[in-house]
């Protein structure tokens, strides 16, 4: 009976697995100038993958297609399968796609709890509730979420008025209250000092870890991307130069002569 | 502003409170006049900080809202003959629905264009009730407004516009103070970061109009059946400039701040006018100052001398 | 509700849809009355826009600035006796000094602070200059009379037209035209073009920005000035002028798009048409045609005919 059933699973047709994030012949250009050039872009379930490359390469303009915040000039992008090019950013948090940003974005003037607060509140919907009092609405869950990125000393602190890093942390929360399935972190460690940074690493693989997050970030900093990511694709001058295993972005040819100057053919200096 | 009351914020409600429930007693017709007034135009300032102060857009033309409820309710008690509580609830329906469009046209704006539009608006409410005599009596006014014997009598009156009054304050503050404030006050603060989160900005502006706009209609009604008479005055610019430096002056970063502005500003303009015709130079003057040195206005002037002398106790 | 449907079926059977239909003349008055009102509120509204494109300030007192035009002119003419050419000159150059004076003293203050403290410092001056106005020139009725050499009519061959409002045509091209080279093909209009977009650079390079500020400044508050002196003829200086002016242009340059000078040429001989055209076909009913064209353009392009998008709210 048991080789029946293997003997069946093995014919079986193969089911059509949509991937998290997909993005087919993306193209995007401000006045004339080609920001991105036929991006072929896939991303799995549960895939921790880096955006490398240099700066003005394309890789803040890709996550603000991804999350609705511009709209592509053509091509098209889904998520699970389903097109959300052309959607509005807040449908498509809904969606359960968040990101944080490279430039601190949270409400300066707030109290740290406030921020994690609404977040929350938006994401149960509730904020067009007219008479639940706001106070101390989802009082533990959002102390919770402050736990986890280590500011629960600060909660009653204006936002604008914490250290850079603690602002950062409160970043990543902001986005983690949208209980997303997909997080965009765009420079997640950008200005951190290398202790804040190695905290970092621990905090972002630990959340990813825990909440089965398919994570997709970008960064500069190598030792984070190589600490995080399981694949990486390489971004230059709008195009897609490499993707795949670290290992395998480090051997490619095209990288090296981009990043390192070699020419093929030649062993490096 | 969406924080629970301070200890002394409550005292002060209390306070207030026990005092205008005490102001027919002291049977002065002329007090009992000014503070019915009063009332009004605090529930007016109070309905336009919504828009300004919670999220954070201005309305030049907030007197649309006025004007909508107060002509509409006055034409409903006596051109038609209705009773007050229908005449009440269609006028503001009326102000709601005229909220709702405007809105929808506004909210697709930022701060300028969405200021300037407001302004558009309200003065097309103008040129319609400056045109529509039949229906309003144009340059003349609409007077002769009938009310209903129960609260024909000045004291009458006066404790119906208290209760109507207290209760939308009541209700203004519950809305403020909700998840619904809070998220409002966000998108004020951060609009990028609330769309991020998953809010729709935009709808949210858009309640905060319609909300802002149906207390006004209240507040409209109230005015035209305390004076008999509804005029263009009502839906002309410089009524809606009042109200904004009523706002501004009170504060717009508390919720009482303008009803404070309100009181405020009238008593300085019924105390300007014995002495002089310019009393839009004197607001403008006002308005002036504001911005120059007072921009969170005398609420915040008050919160920030509070702060300073209990840090030095 | 009966005076709704009355409204509407004295459009829809007018006899100004008749008179339209039937005499070819009457149709080229409507158009000559709809381009000359357009050129004069150009040349009202190209103040305005020219002041947002560079100084990104909408100055509620344009409408203030116009009604002092008005009764400069008045002044000039009537009290002085003075040639209606000299009324012109008097409201530009009454406006000059008005204009310099309170960007000097107040508006210097509020360029680095945010749009909406500048748009209630304009709204504070139209308060103050309101009551200014009154103090200057008191509320009665005042007219002013049409110059006296463009008084009459001219033969256009198949009817007669005021000779005055025939002016008023040409003179919009001419000043578009002016604005147009000057901006584009003098030193001082490249500057200014450049002051749009960044003001940092400019004053790096040794500009003298506050002065090309001042400058457009004056230049935007005198065409209103001006504006409101040519339209006195037929627009009698009035207390209250400013709110409705200030609105009008306001619809305009939300047509054609704040910034853009071909936009605002365009929208103000829209709103000419309209208003006209408008009030022949419904008596009493010009205001809700500009309106009603005011919300179609917000709908479908609220960035105006040939303003840029970033306008758009969240």
């Amino acid at each position: 009976m048991a080789f029946q059933a293997w003997l069946a699973e093995c014919t079986r047709s193969p089911r059509k697995i949509n991937k998290m994030l997909e993005t087919n012949n993306l193209h995007k250009s401000f006045e004339g100038f080609k920001a991105l050039t036929a991006i072929d872009f896939k991303l799995n379930e549960g895939e921790r993958h880096a955006i490398i490359g240099p700066n003005g390469a394309g890789k803040t303009t890709f996550f603000n297609l991804i999350t609705g915040h511009t709209q592509p000039s053509s091509g098209e992008i889904r998520y699970k399968g389903n097109l959300i090019s052309g959607l509005k950013p807040y449908t498509i948090v809904k969606l359960g796609v968040a990101r944080s940003f490279q430039r601190i974005n949270i409400y300066p003037r707030m109290t740290v709890f406030q921020n994690v607060q609404v977040a929350l509140i938006a994401q149960k919907n509730q904020h067009f509730r007219f008479f639940t009092k706001a106070h101390n609405l989802h009082k533990k869950e959002t102390e919770d979420l402050l736990e986890l990125v280590d500011l629960s000393e600060e909660l009653e602190d204006i936002a604008g008025e914490l250290a850079y890093g603690k602002q950062k942390q409160l970043e990543l929360a902001i986005s983690l209250a949208a209980d997303p399935r997909l997080l965009l972190l765009d420079e997640p460690t950008a200005g951190m000092s290398p202790n804040e940074t190695m905290e970092s690493i621990q905090l972002i693989n630990h959340i990813a870890e825990t909440r089965s997050l398919t994570l997709l970030f970008t960064e500069h900093d190598m030792g984070v991307v190589f600490g995080i990511a399981d694949r990486i694709s390489v971004l230059h001058h709008g195009q897609i130069l490499a993707s795949g295993t670290p290992e395998a972005v480090r051997q490619d040819t095209e990288v090296r002569k981009v990043y390192l100057g070699e020419e093929i053919g030649n062993g490096p200096a | 502003m969406t924080d629970p009351m301070t200890r002394s914020t409550l005292m002060g409600c209390v306070a207030t409170l026990v005092f205008l429930l005490s102001v027919p007693l002291f049977h002065s017709a002329y007090l009992i006049d000014v503070v019915t007034e009063i009332l009004i135009y605090a529930l007016f300032a109070l309905s336009l900080n919504v828009i300004i102060g919670y999220s954070g857009n201005v309305s030049f033309g907030h007197a649309a809202y006025f004007a909508i409820g107060g002509y509409t309710n006055a034409i409903l008690l006596t051109t038609y003959g209705w009773a007050l509580v229908p005449s009440f609830v269609i006028s503001i329906l009326a102000t709601i629905s005229a909220a709702g469009i405007v809105a929808y046209f506004c909210t697709r704006l930022t701060d300028i264009y969405f200021a300037m539009l407001t302004l558009a608006f309200s003065m097309l409410v103008w040129a319609i009730a400056f045109k529509w005599r039949s229906a309003t009596g144009g340059d003349d006014g609409f007077v002769g407004i009938l009310i209903p014997d129960l609260i024909g009598d000045r004291t009458r009156f006066y404790y119906f516009t208290l209760i109507l009054v207290t209760a939308s304050v009541a209700l203004l503050w519950s809305i403020c103070h909700s998840a619904f404030g809070r998220t409002l006050v966000a998108v004020r603060e951060n609009a990028v970061r609330a769309g991020f989160v998953g809010v729709n900005t935009r709808l949210m502006r858009w309640w905060a109009f319609v909300i802002a706009g149906t207390f006004a209609g209240i507040a409209g009604a109230i005015f035209g059946m305390f004076h008999r008479g509804m005029y263009v005055e009502s839906a002309f610019w410089t009524q809606s400039a009042t109200v904004l430096i009523m706002t501004l002056l009170g504060g717009m970063f508390s919720f009482f701040g303008p009803a404070i502005g309100a009181a405020t500003l009238f008593i300085l303009e019924r105390i300007t006018n014995e002495y002089t015709e310019y009393w839009p130079t004197v607001l403008g003057v006002v308005l002036l100052v504001i911005l120059l040195f007072l921009p969170d206005g005398l609420s915040g002037l008050a919160r920030r001398v509070h702060a300073f002398t209990t840090k030095n106790k | 509700m009966e005076t709704l449907v009355e409204f509407l079926r004295t459009g829809m059977a007018s006899p100004g849809i008749t008179m339209l239909l039937n005499n070819p003349n009457f149709v080229l008055i409507q158009v000559l009355n709809s381009v000359s009102m357009g050129m004069n509120f150009f040349i009202i509204a190209a103040g305005l826009s020219l002041i947002f494109g560079v100084l990104k300030v909408i100055n509620f007192a344009h409408g203030a600035f116009y009604m002092f035009g008005a009764y400069i002119m008045y002044s000039v003419t009537e009290t002085m006796g003075l040639n209606f050419f000299w009324g012109v000159v008097g409201a530009g150059v009454g406006l000059v000094l008005l204009s310099a004076a309170i960007e000097r003293t107040l508006f210097r203050f509020v360029y680095d602070k945010e749009h909406l403290l500048q748009l209630l410092l304009t709204f504070a001056l139209v308060l103050i200059l309101g009551d200014f106005a009154k103090i200057l020139w008191g509320t009665e009725q005042y007219s002013v009379s049409y110059p006296d050499n463009l008084a009459g009519a001219t033969n256009l061959g198949i009817t007669y037209y005021p000779s005055y409002r025939l002016l008023l045509c040409l003179l919009g091209p001419v000043i578009f035209l002016a604005m147009w080279l000057f901006i584009e093909h003098t030193r001082w209009g490249r500057i200014t073009k450049a002051a749009t977009q960044n003001r940092e650079m400019l004053a790096a390079l040794g500009i003298n920005v506050p002065l090309i500020y001042t400058s457009v400044f004056i230049v935007g508050s005198a065409l209103a000035g001006i504006g409101g002196a040519l339209a006195s003829p037929f627009n009698s200086p009035t207390p209250g002028m400013d709110a409705i002016v200030i609105v009008e242009c306001f619809v305009i340059v939300i047509i054609g798009g704040l910034g853009s000078l071909w936009g605002t040429f365009v929208g103000a001989l829209i709103y000419g048409f309209v208003f006209n055209f408008g009030s022949v076909i419904i008596p009493n009913g010009q205001d809700i045609f500009a309106f009603l064209i005011l919300l179609i353009v917000l709908l479908f392009r609220p960035w105006g005919l040939f303003g840029r998008p970033e306008m758009e709210g969240h």
